[in-house]
């Protein structure tokens, strides 16, 4: 069986990201940039069902700006087989990933597409349930546990009241969530084999889909800035300051 | 222990800085231009090459128009060339300009450039790796390994997945043990490796003891109508007393940036003194609040720096490897630029490592390498300003910079000092007075706007550490902080630390006890520097840990 596991860079979950001076949009200069997390653990749980003997290989694939290969790489050294680079512009929409992905699905032909739930740069959360429905393939989405039988996936999702398992029909969509696993690291071993290891590249008009993006950001702005807290000296002063200041009293 | 891989290279590289990363592709320009394979690997424990570089920076490209003649054409982020130049002493509440006529030439930073090292390092990561040097962010080396015979044989990256108890965790990975021919260590100014070998070989015997300064750099985004590209400041006096050596700096950078930072030199005496207050004090100087009035502060930093300048050459050698740049220390004070001696020695030490190879050498001493390092660029740079640090250490700003001024010029105009060559007396961690004998220093509080705490600072850093791995700032004695720094020093790191991370806390009944917040660690390495008990030795974290510095 094969595993497709698609990967987003976008900018490190540490980094304090700030707006570009004219607001259009946050500002990636020099911005360091990492495999989104939930990717990452999507990959892993690919991994491990390729070390248990239950997929057969696990292909990365990523659409976005040429740097993606870094990531690849990283993937390719956590244990991915080879990987797919779709050049494209930064921030393709959701729709038009999950088209993209659909026609490396038909190329590739694998039985699961394991995916990250979300981005955490837009945190859409659209693209696995997209891909599903333009390939009228089963989901389970917010996977927190998965089980592979022969010819279906059980997947415990994590809900609002707590945990629910499906079963889904192979071949499907899973698209993992914080608690699937803990990934590994790339160790610096893997790092130099994994630069031996195939990373072809594409294009959006190779695979035949045209890229076409439907919305146009309007503002984006920043968080309000939090007042800084001060210090009272007397309970007069603290119900005056609530009467007068605050108008709660 | 789980079992470590191991790899054979011709020559390993620590530290993925200006001085590790010249030699890394100088030393493969020779090899392919004598058809050779050299194969070279380049560890950096950050995350990413430049994430933990922190420089002012001024930049001089003598040493990089040598390694890369055609940087311009490659795009190396050299932008901004340096406009003008002021020098500036601050008092309380004015300032003055020394005028340009008084300053010797070594002072003007004409045909210099205005940029961020850390930038630039990228770039020159990008270089090394297109010409075939295995690169790796990620990775400390933490461990020297030593051959039978006492010669240096590689290094060990860390191990990966520790537990704070230092069990191993599920996704446990050991480090791996890179053996090579010869080993140089681009660490940076108090580097933890540099240190081990330094204690093996006892490389600074012939030499003054290493002196330093701690760094502490913001970057701004300020109001264009006051920015003013290319032009870099220097300052001396306010808010440094006259008993603290340092001073400041303004380089109004590309995009609107001012680069600002404070230098405080680490033998202050007064256990009470805070670099990081000092420098928020600094942004409250008229001069510099009219600057920054309607601006917003990106970035927060800290690093060290070397500053013991010529006398404090170490022995560079040691039986299969070499210390380079600032893990070395060629570190101008006065003109505050250390990056073209750091890619200098990295350049030379790479043509004699390269010579060795050639003929069929490996893990021996690379004899006469000082002189081989340093005749030349680094002896002309370095040598004239030699005095400058002593005499500010003996006779404070004021008097310290008249007479290294004019020793500064004697030495330019006619090539000798009255001084001779002065010493540096004791080491950095000896100038502290008793907390007893010294008073109290009263920073006012950040108002939030142009100043800040640490815990804002540190924010602006972006640092990533996991805590669940074993704290990399080891004490000794754990028992020292309490027993003795504390009553004889009011326990110094409270303050010299920048990033607030360590703490005194009291439990109800008032007990004393230290609390290490490894996690906010910035890698500046002023408390392995400046403890005065020399008790905390700071080691490398898990790989990528740390700072993540953008543009620094
Ligand atoms: C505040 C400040 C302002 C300065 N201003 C200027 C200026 O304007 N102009 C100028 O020319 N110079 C300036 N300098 C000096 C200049 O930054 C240094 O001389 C230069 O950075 C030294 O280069 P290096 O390669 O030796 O070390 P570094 O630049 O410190 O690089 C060392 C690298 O090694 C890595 N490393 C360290 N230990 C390990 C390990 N064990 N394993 C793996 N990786 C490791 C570090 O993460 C780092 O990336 C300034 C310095 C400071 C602190
Ligand atoms: S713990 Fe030490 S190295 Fe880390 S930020 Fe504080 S003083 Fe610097």
């Amino acid at each position: 069986m094969k595993v497709l596991v698609p990967l987003k860079r976008v900018v490190d979950f540490n980094v304090n990201i700030r707006l570009k001076a004219d607001g259009s949009g946050v500002d990636k200069t020099n911005v360091k940039m990492s495999m989104n997390p939930f990717d990452e653990i999507a990959l892993e749980e690919a991994v491990r069902l390729k070390e248990a003997g239950k997929a057969d290989e696990v292909i990365a694939v990523s659409i976005g700006v040429e740097k993606g290969q870094d990531i690849l790489r990283t993937a390719l050294a956590c244990g991915a087989d080879r990987a797919i680079l779709v050049i494209a512009e930064e921030d393709v929409e959701p729709l038009n990933i999950a088209k993209i992905l659909a026609a490396i699905v038909a190329e590739e032909k694998p039985e699961l597409v394991l995916m990250g739930k979300q981005a955490i740069d837009n945190d859409c959360n659209q693209s696995g349930q997209m891909l599903a429905a333009l390939l009228g393939w089963g989901q389970g989405t917010f996977a927190s546990k998965i089980e592979l039988a022969d010819d279906a996936i059980q997947v415990t999702r994590e809900v609002d009241a707590g945990l629910q398992t499906i079963k889904v029909n192979l071949p499907a969509i899973v698209t993992a969530d914080l608690r699937l696993n803990t990934p590994r690291y790339a160790t610096l071993p893997n790092i130099m084999k994994a630069k031996k290891k195939p990373l072809d590249i594409t294009t959006p008009d190779k695979l035949g889909v045209e890229v076409r993006q439907r919305l146009t950001i309007l503002e984006t702005v920043e968080p309000p800035v939090r007042q800084p807290g001060i210090r009272v000296t007397s309970v007069a002063e603290l119900v005056d300051r609530l009467k007068n200041e605050a108008g709660v009293l | 222990m789980s079992a470590r891989e191991t790899m054979e290279v011709d020559v390993v590289v620590v530290g993925a800085g200006p001085a590790g990363l010249s030699a890394a592709i100088r030393l493969k320009q020779l090899a392919k231009a004598a058809d050779a394979e050299i194969s070279i690997i380049v560890l950096e424990k950050s995350a990413e090459i430049g994430g933990h570089i922190l420089s002012g920076a001024v930049l001089d490209p003598a040493a990089l128009d040598a390694l890369v003649p055609d940087w311009k054409e490659r795009g190396a982020p050299l932008e901004t060339k340096v406009k003008s130049d002021s020098f500036r002493v601050f008092t309380k509440n004015g300032s003055f300009a020394i005028p340009s006529f008084f300053l010797p030439p070594l002072f003007s930073n004409h045909g210099n450039y205005i940029a961020s090292l850390g930038s630039l390092c990228a770039w020159l990561g990008e270089q090394a790796e297109a010409l075939g040097i295995d690169v790796f962010p990620g990775f400390a080396a933490t461990e020297i390994l030593y051959n039978e015979d006492g010669s240096v044989k590689g290094v060990a990256t860390g191990d990966m997945g520790r537990a704070a108890d230092g069990s191993e965790k599920p996704e446990f990975a050991a480090g791996m043990e890179l053996h090579a021919r010869y080993t140089l260590i681009g660490e940076g100014a108090r580097g933890s490796l540099a240190k081990q070998l330094d204690a093996r070989f006892s490389l600074q015997e012939n030499a003054q003891p290493q002196k330093y300064g701690l760094g502490i750099k913001e970057i701004w985004e300020i109001d264009p109508k006051k920015h003013c590209l290319g032009h870099v400041e220097h300052t001396l006096g306010w808010p440094l007393n006259n008993d603290t050596g340092g001073g400041g700096f303004l380089y109004h950078a590309a995009g609107n940036k001012l680069f600002l930072g404070l230098v405080v030199h680490l033998n202050y005496k007064n256990p009470f003194l805070s670099p990081f207050e000092e420098m928020q004090r600094y942004k409250t100087h008229p001069h510099l609040a009219r600057l920054l009035e309607g601006g917003k502060r990106l970035s927060f930093g800290a690093r060290a720096m070397t500053s013991g300048g010529w006398q404090s050459i170490p022995e560079l050698a040691f039986p299969g490897g070499a210390l380079i740049g600032c893990s070395a220390g060629f570190m101008n004070l006065p003109r505050v630029k250390g990056t073209h001696n750091a890619m200098w020695s990295g350049m030379k030490t790479a043509e004699a490592v390269f010579e060795a190879l050639s003929i069929g050498r490996s893990n021996d001493l690379l004899a006469g390498l000082n002189a081989r390092v340093t005749d030349g660029e680094i002896k002309a740079d370095l040598k004239k300003v030699r005095n400058a640090k002593p005499l500010l250490s003996r006779f404070g700003t004021l008097f310290g910079t008249l007479f290294s001024g004019f020793d500064l010029w004697t030495n330019t105009l006619l090539g000798f000092s009255v001084f001779g060559t002065l010493g540096h007396g004791a080491p950095d961690y000896a100038s502290l007075n008793k907390a007893r004998d010294s008073k109290k220093i009263d920073y006012p509080k950040p108002d939030g706007k142009r100043t800040f705490d640490r815990a804002s600072s540190v924010f602006l850093a972006n640092l990533s550490h996991s805590e669940d791995q074993p704290v990399h700032l080891v004490l000794k004695d754990p028992s020292l902080p309490i027993a003795r720094n504390l009553p004889d020093f009011d326990e110094p790191a409270q303050l010299y630390c920048p990033a607030g991370v360590y703490e005194i806390l009291r439990d109800e009944d008032g007990k004393p006890r230290f609390n290490i917040n490894a996690a906010n660690c910035v890698h500046c390495k002023t408390c392995d520097i400046k403890d005065p008990a020399q008790n905390i030795n700071w080691v490398p974290p898990e790989g990528g840990s740390g700072p993540s510095y953008q543009g620094m």
